[in-house]
């Protein structure tokens, strides 16, 4: 009873971040703009750390939390990096 | 698998556990559907932030309930305090690009300060 209730949740947590992680891959080829990619590639960080958190609670094991330690630091440079370099355009840019 | 001869105290921990990672995966599920579904940027800002603190949050929980070691607490808590300190530095050097690159709506915001 108990196994089969943690299969199951095992199952639709990695279904779940398998289908989040598809629909924000189709955000960062769409566009339409390089903020909106850069958004949704911190957000498809989040949800591999999450899918990695996942796999390491599944299966009882410590080895790739790490890992996750080290993407919390650094998934923010992408974005702080590329913000940076945001040219100014349209009607804003002559203010 | 939990052990048929464990306490109930663990075989609740893990249950919990595995429901605190369901939520969370649901969690990003749903802030994916809103990052294609939102209409402009900043709406899909905050889309897309709840994935990174709660959803990671609620996952973090769920490792930490499974794993039951000090060492692992410890990590879980490093990375949840990182993501706490990292998560608003990049979203706000985006939201502000975006402002200023004209890519905000301005007719949709009800206070401006970064142009007042």
């Amino acid at each position: 009873m108990i196994d089969v209730l943690t299969l199951a949740l095992a199952w639709v947590a990695g279904i779940a971040l398998t289908t989040a992680a598809l629909l924000v891959l189709v955000r960062i080829v769409r566009g339409p703009t390089m903020l909106d990619r850069v958004i949704a590639t911190d957000v498809l960080v989040a949800v591999i750390v999450c899918a990695v958190g996942v796999e390491a609670a599944v299966f009882r094991h410590g080895t790739t939390l790490p890992v996750l330690l080290t993407v919390s630091l650094f998934a923010f440079i992408s974005a702080v990096s590329v913000a940076r370099f945001i040219i100014p355009d349209g009607e804003e840019a002559r203010r | 698998m939990t052990p048929p001869d464990a306490s109930p105290w663990v075989t609740a921990a893990d249950v919990l556990g595995m429901a605190f990672l369901a939520a969370g995966a649901c969690l990003s599920l749903a802030a994916a559907i809103g990052l294609l579904r939102f209409p402009d940027l900043l709406s899909r800002m905050h889309a897309g932030a709840k994935p990174q603190v709660l959803g990671l949050f609620l996952v973090l929980l769920g490792v930490g309930l499974r794993l039951r070691s000090g060492g692992a607490t410890a990590i879980l808590l490093l990375v949840a305090i990182f993501q706490m300190f990292t998560v608003p530095v990049g979203t706000y050097m985006a939201a502000r690009a975006a402002h200023r690159s004209g890519q905000a709506r301005r007719e949709d915001m009800v206070v401006d300060e970064l142009t007042d």
